[in-house]
């Protein structure tokens, strides 16, 4: 007996040895490593709703329409496109020879397939209604008539869009990823598991997936089929799949990896200080706001709204608190949003003047306390105790408990109440806060993308903050062709928003990361993307 | 025995039940659900998923269908049910089945988790001999500071110090993932330092308790060479204590540990686990928890049968 389990000891001791010691994956040729976020839930271009996913899809998809370095719209699988008067009909003409990654050639309907594949309720879409929404037939196709969807194939080069209504950024859309085209053929053949298996997963970008191993690293490899193969350098993209900030610290200065994404705040500080040359900042298109539950008592008065947006420091918020990675910010839409004309959206704002002065702290706060006065509540007396709902990642907290030392100034008494992050959502949706956290980062450089979340109707008005004034001009900007006006109209909506104080923006998003000075010919996009297709690395 | 191990086996089955049943309706009662996020998605969408995945039936009606099996309508899976060990597909990760999830990631937890317990064995056995025979003497106390700090430094401070030290100070291990042979050090290490700990303690005082017995007295008596009196009659005896530990430790190592799996990157089942929960992925929480809580049976299971080949005094009724 003693001898056989001696035996049997050893085979698997053995066994485990071998297997531990099995080769690692090789990847020949110029391989740039980076971590962009954990393993993502999916790379299905249609299902992808997350930032991380969205990046990795860049990577694998040319889309009709590219977005370049300087945040322009390019020419991507189609070389041209133009719109016509009324804007209602978009003509894309695709570069000839385009080409899947299996070699097969990739035509206009493909584009058909890919389109209506994403209104289609079986694949439901998660952003199905953002981008294409606006396409005539949208309605009927979303509930199960497909051919219903206003996209047609005039030939196998020319893709042809007719909208309900016009849609000044339908540019930008084509350019987003969920609309990236997806093989019919492998799909009808694999169902959802195509896009979980490298060698069903068959794209037209830059690279192809050679590698997946979930929750470790995806190896994307240069595709030789890409229209425009050349000017990729790299051979392979590694994605380590890194949830833990930590862990992929230790990644960066092991030199695994050249670029992270996911840095832990508390070497900030120390970043800063010494002016670490491969620690950035970039801004990013969103901004960290707070919503009042606008139906409930007392947040139904205005004064009282803007009382409590007032008696914020937001440059001690965003400089101290959260270590200098966010920007203060005086109104709801910040930087780098394109106004019509293409310069910032920011600057034109409120006649070229922040709504609310983020220097004068102690200005702010006494005339904080003066509007609670006129609401009734002088010095906060009459106010009951009022919740502040958050979860419980990066900053909320300490922003949390910041919010209660302000507050208190006014005479406010505030209880956090910190929720777990998948219940908190759904808490937040059936309006069940008083006031609670909030966050968008821009899916489209265009400001009905962030303003809209104030229109009364909207899903994700989780304030509830309805005004017909502000629904009006929403609406009017929607249906408007004349980049001026339409424009002007959303000038006054965030006008509106500001003045009612629907919402209390607190900071602007950036990303912070660390990138190796090896890396060269990279971009950063305000959506949080980084951009490595045309990357090269130096030895 | 073969009564014995049926009725356990029967038992095991029903046990597995209600921890499927227990988890399925606990697992409902939380708030959340597996398609929020940041950004809403349209009501139509939520509608279109709630549809394809069943999740517009009643609790009672998706327990059934989750149980028993069929759905489909295009893809929204279940087929077989749980009765025919089809978990169905992850509700989060589109496209992957339950079953492929556990099948490539459980082996890797399963290989750190191997090694961990062979090491903890390996290691914890001769070590809690070596204090119990010098008790009071300079290595019993050597032993004593090491297994005090194995059980008292959590897994999460040995993982963090060990990689400080040998992947980014001194440079010589990877700081994670599982790519080199050498990449399996640290975590196995980390792993295995607890239970190692724990096995020396458990074996130092089994082996002291030994030792002072009669028949050990009279095999020595009878003039036994010190190793055959070691091996053959302390040591076997001394054993059953870590008998009994090891099987809840071999279920618990296997399965992978959440913390360790993060630090280092191993693509393991434990991480998924906890993710799962965060997400409210319904079926990979169903898959994952049936899937642990056979492997917990299974295991004590079989260290029962162990104890009878190990003692043959043990009855096993």
């Amino acid at each position: 007996m003693k001898r056989i389990l001696a035996c049997l000891l050893a085979v698997m001791m053995l066994a485990s040895l071998l297997a531990a010691c099995s080769p690692a994956a090789k990847n020949d040729g110029k391989t740039l490593t980076v971590q962009l976020g954990p393993n993502p839930e999916t790379l299905d271009p249609a299902l992808n709703s997350a930032v991380d996913g969205g990046n990795m899809l860049l990577f694998a998809y040319d889309c009709l329409l590219n977005i370049d370095e300087k945040n322009n719209v390019v020419a991507g699988a189609a070389e041209k496109w133009e719109t016509s008067a009324d804007g209602l009909t978009w003509t894309f003409t695709l570069r000839d020879g385009l080409k899947w990654s299996d070699g097969s050639a990739l035509t206009a309907e493909d584009f058909v397939y890919s389109w209506k594949r994403v209104v289609d309720p079986k694949t439901a879409a998660p952003y199905g209604e953002t981008v294409l929404g606006m396409v005539k037939g949208y309605a009927d196709a979303a509930n199960g008539n497909l051919d219903a969807l206003d996209v047609k194939a005039a030939d196998a080069k020319t893709l042809v869009v007719t909208l309900d209504h016009p849609c000044a950024y339908f540019d930008k859309l084509a350019a987003f990823a969920t609309l990236s085209p997806v093989q019919k053929a492998t799909i009808e053949a694999n169902g959802d598991e195509w896009a979980t298996k490298p060698e069903t997963y068959i794209c037209n970008g830059p690279f192809y997936i050679e590698k997946w191993v979930p929750s470790s690293y995806i190896l994307f490899t240069k595709n030789p089929n890409y229209r425009d193969a050349g000017r990729v350098k790299l051979d392979h993209i590694k994605c380590l799949l890194i949830e833990d900030s930590n862990a992929a610290y230790a990644a960066f200065t092991s030199g695994e990896a050249q670029m992270i994404k996911d840095v832990p705040t508390a070497e900030i500080k120390g970043f800063l200080e010494n002016k670490n040359p491969e620690f950035f900042i970039d801004t990013i298109l969103g901004t960290y706001y707070i919503s009042l539950n606008d139906q409930k008592e007392p947040f139904t008065n205005p004064k009282v709204r803007q009382a409590l947006s007032l008696a914020i420091d937001r440059n001690y918020v965003a400089g101290t608190l959260m270590d200098g990675t966010y920007i203060a910010a005086p109104n709801f839409m910040g930087p780098g949003i394109a106004d019509w004309d293409g310069s910032n959206f920011y600057d034109n704002a409120n006649g070229g003047k922040p709504y609310i002065d983020v220097d004068d702290h102690a200005g702010n706060v006494a005339k904080a306390k003066a509007l609670l006065a006129e609401a009734g509540y002088p010095n906060g007396e009459g106010l009951p105790t009022i919740t502040y709902s958050t979860n419980d990642a990066g900053y909320h907290k300490v922003v949390a408990q910041y919010l209660q030392q302000a507050w208190k100034e006014l005479g406010i008494n505030l209880d956090v109440k910190v929720v777990e992050w998948a219940s908190f959502t759904p808490l937040r949706r059936a309006g069940d806060y008083e006031i609670s956290r909030n966050g968008w980062v821009m899916d489209y450089n265009d400001p009905s993308n962030m303003l809209e979340l104030f229109i009364s109707t909207n899903g994700n008005n989780d304030g509830k903050f309805n005004n017909a004034q502000y629904d009006e001009l929403m609406a009017k900007a929607a249906a408007e062709t004349d980049p001026k006006t339409r424009f002007g109209y959303m000038h006054q909506a965030e006008d509106i928003l500001m003045a009612e104080a629907g919402c209390i923006p607190v900071a602007y998003y950036t990303d912070f990361y660390l990138q190796s000075a090896k890396i060269t010919g990279s971009w950063h996009s305000p959506y949080g993307y980084w951009y490595f297709m045309y990357a090269d690395i130096a030895d | 025995m073969l009564k014995y191990i049926i009725k356990r086996v029967i038992l095991a089955i029903l046990t597995i039940w209600l921890v499927a049943t227990l988890t399925f309706f606990l697992m409902h009662a939380v708030p959340g659900g597996p398609f929020v996020a940041e950004k809403s998605i349209s009501p139509q969408a939520i509608e279109a998923l709630n549809k394809k995945f069943g999740m517009d039936k009643s609790l009672p009606e998706q327990y059934m269908t989750y149980m028993f099996g069929s759905r489909n309508e295009e893809t929204g899976k279940i087929e077989g049910g749980v009765i025919r060990g089809d978990f169905s597909l992850s509700l989060k990760q589109r496209g992957f089945t339950v079953s492929r999830i556990i099948t490539t990631k459980f082996p890797v937890s399963a290989k750190v988790g191997g090694l961990a317990i062979l090491l903890a064995l390996v290691v914890g056995i001769p070590l809690g001999s070596i204090a119990a025979l010098n008790r009071g003497k300079w290595a019993d106390n050597v032993i004593l500071v090491f297994t005090t700090c194995g059980i008292a430094f959590p897994s999460f401070v040995v993982c963090t110090v060990t990689m400080y030290l040998f992947s980014m100070k001194l440079g010589i291990l990877p700081s994670g993932g599982l790519d080199l042979g050498t990449s399996y050090i640290l975590p196995v290490f980390s792993l295995a330092f607890y239970p190692m700990a724990y096995i020396t303690r458990l074996m130092r005082s089994s082996m002291l308790d030994v030792v002072g017995q009669d028949y050990m007295r009279t095999a020595k008596a009878k003039g036994l060479s010190q190793s055959v009196c070691l091996f053959k009659h302390a040591l076997r005896n001394a054993i059953l204590p870590v008998v009994t530990y090891l099987g809840p430790m071999i279920a618990g190592t296997l399965s992978g540990s959440f913390i360790v799996e993060k630090i280092f990157r191993i693509p393991g089942l434990g991480g998924q686990f906890v993710s799962s929960i965060t997400n409210r992925d319904y079926t990979v929480i169903m898959g994952t928890t049936i899937f642990y809580a056979a492997l917990v049976i299974v295991m004590i299971l079989l260290v029962d049968i162990l104890y009878k080949l190990i003692d043959p005094r043990i009855e096993l009724k």
